[in-house]
């Protein structure tokens, strides 16, 4: 999906004449950009192509010819697959890139995710601070030359352990015994850290007020350690009386090194890594990863497979969009009992995993070619069960006891609007985007697996108001419910895996951008091989992350008590957040 | 508790008085008490934060221990689980929240990461374990632990509340114990101020 058709290659290269060349790398596709014209061409391209959304922005570093690439992909809304496009610039001090947020504002924090991890400066940037890192960390950790303290080898497995079989306390290979590393002839005690004032000079807190006077706002930060923020999410809110000035989501508190880790990895140790992204849905994680690696190896999973998949990643969205509802309705103050109706329902699909992978949460079910085993004996009955007779109905029974309630319509509808433009323009993904009236589901705009077998709707609602979001996701509950019904009938006999199986993949080089419809929105990975047993790049597009680019701009005239509202009904997970 | 299980055994107690009275010791009443209302500090960090919202739930039930009063402020909680991967950039405030609990005070490191760095140990805003910097008094196994297994950690804990005697009690006694920890601080990586010269020197631990 992409690879442009084509027919657009032609149309393309003739549009604009000295400003694209085709990227010619075997295993590569897409364009290059002439630098100096990116901004002209990304116009052009959304105004008058019409790929108006930019999924995905992320940077790779190509230490060997020593360059850095920006890579961006848009879709069009209308559906369709998509383009890719990267610019390429000198490896010198400062790297340089125009910023696209005056066009694309959806690539705001993803830009700001480019600069904190691979230093790349992008001109223009309204507000260009580190995101994932404190301000004041040393070095841009994804950068290839950048070695984490307990640092030992390129990739894995590593040598000590295999096949050695030795095994070495990380701690004892650092200079001071744990995971830390500090410029050399650091004194701590020469200077002070403020990693804060960053935050605070973009805020802007002094205002002239109509006689010129210096009024000043309250800021007021809600979290890390905030019950409402679902993990350690963190907002700096300015609040003019109640109302809210302008807000700054601050991350990072759970940033794990998801991708500096999963570079040393091998392409199959990076599959438990995945489900621990959102870890909610780690069966739609793990689709994810399997999709754009097989691309990149060409293997086609197995029908069964295929069907296991697909029932998987359904009750895997019923069950993050359960927990989903259950947790707004405890922001919106139904403490614990709404919550405790959507974990009765999440319990029983979490046995259904248990069963077929060992774990309740962290699955590792998938692997390239097929899934790691097959639905073990009684499964299936469970599954029937359960899709047919227990779940239709208790979702019902949820719906009818939250949907008339008053508070929550008073609390819902109307409050946190994001407009079907701004959807687009900030990026959204997911039910976030489905509730402001735009249509576009990826197993339906792009499919993917064996999507196109099934009949199911794709939600959408219009007002795009808290109360919306919570909606869409009890009519997603049913379309789900729809598909796993389906699946369940025409599951095939068969074998589960195309592959032999063996201890390391062979991935050919290449790129690949793999995207499923994931619960919380477009969850992709793009991965880059150069034909060694580790990727070069392994890059998640995390659609709680960029669904958090239009918070800001929900919130911003509501009232403060509105943010967790807000906040729950855009549904984040910290793992795949700070990544 | 049944008023036979508080009764000390040395004494007898007629059989008609049984039911109502119990002799006992002032610690094993005290720590009855304590142990049956631990109170977490409603505190998520990452994926095990889940199972802990699970424990609590219908299904495993929490409050069969007297602990299903989560209290989001650390002023009012007895018990701090860190349910998660516990990152630089996370770890001045881990430690001023727990700076912040009352005594007594306790701390189960729940799951992998929290007792070791587990699966993300490797990665550079990683903390190798929070028992480098706050004290841990049960360490739960598991990535992540299910509701069973940290249900037993909490187990462990009330156990070790009955082992505690007044006398020696740590909260009532003075010395060095009962300092703050002093905040970590961000700079070019995270800086435990207990470690300044050990950084000036640059030398092995």
């Amino acid at each position: 999906m992409a690879n442009p058709a084509p027919v657009q290659t032609l149309d393309l290269s003739a549009r604009f004449p000295g400003v694209l060349s085709p990227d010619t790398r075997p295993g590569y596709s897409g364009w290059m950009v002439e630098n100096a014209r990116l901004l002209e061409f990304a116009a052009a391209l959304r105004d008058d192509l019409g790929y108006d959304y930019l999924s995905s922005v992320t940077a790779v570093d190509y230490l060997p010819e020593g360059k850095m690439e920006v890579v961006y992909h848009v879709y069009k809304t209308t559906g369709g697959p998509g383009l890719v496009f990267k610019i390429q610039v000198p490896r010198a001090d400062p790297v340089e890139v125009p910023s696209l947020v005056s066009i694309y504002p959806g690539a705001e924090l993803q830009e700001r995710e480019a600069w904190d991890l691979f230093g790349i400066k992008f001109t223009g940037h309204p507000d260009l601070r580190r995101i994932l890192m404190w301000e004041g960390f040393a070095g841009h950790p994804m950068r290839k030359d950048w070695h984490e303290p307990y640092f030992e080898e390129e990739a894995k497995p590593l040598k000590s352990r295999w096949p050695d079989g030795t095994l070495i306390m990380a701690e004892s290979k650092n200079q001071y015994g744990d995971n830390i590393a500090y410029p050399k002839g650091f004194n701590p005690e020469s200077q002070t850290f403020d990693p804060e004032k960053a935050l605070y000079a973009a805020l802007r807190t002094y205002q002239k007020d109509e006689l010129g006077l210096d009024t000043d706002h309250i800021i007021v930060n809600i979290g890390p350690q905030h019950p409402s923020t679902h993990g350690v999410f963190r907002v700096a809110v300015v609040l003019d009386g109640e109302k809210i000035v302008n807000l700054k989501p601050v991350m990072g508190y759970l940033h794990r090194n998801h991708e500096k880790i999963g570079e040393r990895n091998t392409f199959i140790m990076n599959m438990p890594y995945t489900d621990r992204l959102d870890y909610l849905s780690s069966m739609s994680n793990n689709f994810g990863y399997a999709l754009a690696v097989e691309k990149l190896m060409n293997v086609k999973p197995t029908e069964r497979a295929e069907y296991i998949r697909v029932m998987m990643a359904e009750m895997t969205r019923i069950a993050n969009h359960l927990m989903a509802i259950g947790a707004l309705l405890n922001d919106l103050g139904a403490f614990f009992t709404p919550m405790l109706y959507a974990l009765e329902e999440r319990e029983l699909l979490l046995d259904i995993f248990e069963a077929v992978s060992g774990s309740r949460m962290m699955c590792n079910y998938f692997r390239f070619g097929g899934v790691a085993r097959d639905l073990p004996e009684g499964v299936l009955p469970k599954i029937k069960d359960l899709f047919f007779e227990r779940l239709p109905r208790k979702i019902e029974e949820i719906d009818r006891f939250l949907s008339g309630n008053e508070i929550i319509r008073s609390r819902g509808i109307g409050q946190g609007v994001l407009t079907a433009e701004d959807a687009i323009k900030y990026s959204a993904a997911g039910p976030l985007l489905r509730a402001s009236g735009i249509p576009y589901d990826v197993r339906r705009a792009d499919p993917y697996s064996i999507y196109d077998r099934f009949e199911f709707d794709v939600v959408v609602r219009t007002n795009g108001d808290i109360y919306d979001r919570l909606m869409v996701r009890f009519d997603e509950i049913r379309q789900s419910i729809r598909i796993v019904q389906q699946a369940v009938k025409q599951l095939p006999d068969g074998p589960v895996m195309a592959l032999k199986p063996m201890y390391q993949v062979r991935v050919p080089p290449g790129e690949a951008y793999g995207r499923v419809e994931g619960p919380k929105g477009e969850l992709g990975f793009y991965v880059i091989s150069n034909g060694k047993p580790t990727p070069w790049r392994y890059h998640v597009r995390a659609p709680s992350f960029i669904n958090l680019t239009s918070f800001g701009p929900i919130c911003i005239g509501q009232k403060v008590a509105d943010v967790v509202a807000v906040l729950g009904s855009i549904d984040i997970v910290l793992g795949e957040v700070d990544r | 508790m049944e008023s036979n299980e508080l009764n000390s055994p040395d004494y007898v107690i007629p059989p008609e008085l049984q039911a109502q009275v119990a002799i006992t010791s002032l610690d094993k009443i005290y720590n009855w008490g304590r142990s049956a209302s631990v109170w977490p500090l409603m505190f998520g960090l990452a994926c095990c934060a889940i199972e802990m919202i699970c424990a609590a739930a219908s299904r495993f039930d929490i409050a069969r221990f007297g602990m299903e009063i989560m209290r989001p402020s650390p002023r009012q909680s007895d018990l701090m689980i860190i349910s998660g991967t516990v990152t630089k950039k996370m770890m001045p405030i881990i430690v001023r929240l727990y700076n912040q609990m009352p005594e007594p005070k306790y701390v189960l490191a729940m799951g992998a990461c929290a007792s070791g760095g587990g699966p993300f140990k490797e990665g550079y805003n990683v903390v190798s374990g929070v028992d480098k910097f706050i004290p841990v008094d049960v360490y739960v196994p598991g990535c992540p632990p299910t509701p069973q297994a940290l249900l037993n950690g909490l187990m462990k804990i009330q156990e070790k509340i009955k082992g505690e005697p007044i006398k020696t009690a740590r909260w009532y006694a003075k010395g060095p114990d009962l300092a703050e920890i002093p905040i970590p601080m961000l700079g070019p990586d995270l800086i435990d101020p207990r470690k300044i010269t050990l950084i000036q020197n640059g030398e092995k631990s």
